[in-house]
């Protein structure tokens, strides 16, 4: 009962704006609107043969190398940087450099260095999604309690275990946000980085058919980018909740009391 | 009687010589501690009482190797303590920011084992063990955060004994939790102490827990810190929240303890500052 009517409030909004749209365009004829069955036919059409195995795949692949890439690098960066008083004092200015750079500027230079191939697209990816996981570890390590990290001090927990069992955990709310930004971002420039000189992939095709005048079917490229960001996002609420549990329960006994 | 507060180094546990703290702040020089020197022998349990603001905390920081002392040393067993020592366990007032959030109860007790590389059946029979000392076998799954205050300080108890240290150190650990836990907590230490025979110092600004607990009180002066006094508590050593404190000689050494107090507020400091004074009190 409780899941149906979840199920109720995730649906009800979706429903009522293809509604909306469907009356909307019921009697219109605007070339670049077009309908919901249109549409629908046209998606099933489109996305459900080759290309999947062509465009979407690879795209979806290289998201995801680049994304788990950028966490691993942010967290294994801040980790040291938020740990390292002079390291941190050395690099702040200069992050705040790299950072401040818009990804996509990056692309020719990158198409020049590196060539049109796959590691070009994760290496953009990785340029925009590492520096919220980056910025928030630092924040995250920075943060860690003092009585805790005195606590550990006296048991004899230092190195990497102290790392294992007290800055990454203690770190983890603020890496998780930071992973968050990442994924968005890296939609964002999965697409980015196939517009420019690409030969397939997500982004490729939806330019393709703006181009070639396919207005249904570049919409249903549009949705498909959509529904990845419904399912990334859902993947990682899951995996949030799996992992900070703890916090998520601390934070509840807090508010109770 | 006079009370000998300095042993022999084999004898003595732990030796705190001489120490200075001094905080160099932007505003100035904070001198937190001025000159300690007092000896704890194996197995005694002594309480630590000063006003606030005296540098208990300070000074337990040195001790257990957290801060460096600017001058003076502490002895462990006869070696000089540069970093927390293995044989140290500590317990901090703060309960619900010590243990581990991320792990449950048991977990946060195995922690400090693990971590040494103590095999697992040695392991969860000194879990075991302290859970059952404190009484929480029945939590053992639970998350610190799921358990009231007077728990969460059981678990850091717990935590500290299945370390199984040589010297437990306690930073009023029952400041924040109710009175009545707090007697329980209380007799808990007793008991765990006279099992485990490990020396405790436990520092606390109640007057009233210092005695009923302490087989001996040392009383710090207020800031720039010295040793006010330092008496040996003549109660019976079975002890009872009811009993021993209702005995006429636990309200003589309570008045005793409190006028001292009140002296060091006023900063009036023993007549040889910093060398260890002379024993037990004209009362009575």
């Amino acid at each position: 009962m409780k899941a149906l009517a979840t199920l109720g409030y995730v649906l009800a909004l979706p429903v009522l704006l293809v509604l909306l749209w469907w009356a909307l365009t019921l009697g219109a004829v605007n070339f670049f609107v077009p309908t919901p069955g249109t549409l629908v036919g046209k998606f099933g059409e489109v996305w459900f043969g080759p290309r999947f195995f062509s465009d979407v795949l690879p795209s979806i692949g290289r998201l995801l190398v680049g994304v788990a890439a950028a966490i691993v690098i942010g967290v294994v960066g801040g980790v040291l940087i938020g740990s390292v008083r002079w390291l941190r004092a050395l690099l702040e200015p200069v992050l705040e450099f790299f950072r401040a750079i818009p990804p996509p500027v990056l692309v020719p230079v990158l198409i020049l260095l590196m060539g049109i191939t796959d590691s070009m697209k994760v290496a953009v990816i990785i340029s925009g999604c590492v520096w919220p996981v980056l910025l928030n570890t630092i924040e995250g390590v920075r943060a860690v309690d003092g009585v805790l990290s005195d606590s550990a001090h006296t048991y004899g927990i230092n190195g990497w275990a102290r790392i294992r069992y007290l800055v990454l955990p203690s770190a983890s709310p603020q890496i998780m946000a930071g992973v968050r930004q990442s994924m968005s971002l890296g939609l964002i420039l999965m697409v980015i980085s196939e517009m420019f000189a690409s030969s397939s992939g997500l982004g490729f095709t939806i330019v393709q058919f703006q181009r070639s005048f396919a207005i249904p079917e570049m919409w249903s490229g549009i949705v498909v980018l959509g529904l990845l960001g419904v399912g990334l996002s859902f993947i990682f609420q899951w995996a949030e909740r799996n992992i900070l549990r703890w916090y998520h329960g601390q934070k509840e006994v807090e508010n109770a009391a | 009687m006079q009370l000998d507060t300095t042993r022999p180094a084999q004898e003595a546990m732990l030796s705190v010589r001489g120490l200075k703290k001094v905080y160099q702040t932007d505003g100035g020089d904070i001198e937190a501690v001025r000159n300690l020197t007092f000896d704890l022998r194996a197995g005694e349990l002594a309480c630590l009482v000063g006003p606030s603001g005296s540098g208990k905390t300070t000074l337990l920081k040195c001790i257990s190797g957290l801060m460096a002392p600017t001058e003076g040393e502490v002895l462990l067993d006869g070696k000089r303590v540069s970093g927390p020592p293995k044989k140290m366990a500590v317990v901090f007032q703060e309960y619900g920011r010590s243990l581990f959030p991320w792990m449950r109860v048991r977990e946060n007790v195995e922690l400090p084992l693990k971590n040494q590389g103590v095999p697992k059946a040695e392991r969860d029979r000194l879990v075991d063990e302290a859970l059952e000392a404190v009484g929480l076998s029945h939590v053992p799954r639970s998350y610190p955060w799921q358990l009231s205050g007077g728990m969460q300080q059981r678990v850091a108890i717990a935590r500290a004994i299945a370390y199984q240290p040589e010297v437990l150190l306690m930073d009023e650990p029952f400041a924040a939790v109710d009175a009545q836990t707090r007697a329980d907590l209380e007799d808990l230490i007793r008991v765990v102490w006279k099992k485990l025979g490990v020396t405790v110092l436990f520092v606390t600004h109640d007057i009233d827990e210092s005695i009923y607990l302490g087989e001996r009180v040392i009383m710090l002066s207020s800031s720039p810190t010295v040793v006010q006094e330092d008496i040996v508590i003549d109660l019976p050593d079975d002890r009872d929240q009811l009993n021993t404190r209702a005995l006429p000689r636990f309200t003589e050494l309570r008045h005793h303890v409190y006028e001292q107090i009140q002296l060091a507020k006023k900063g009036h400091r023993p007549a040889a500052a910093g060398s260890r004074s002379a024993g037990r009190p004209d009362v009575a």
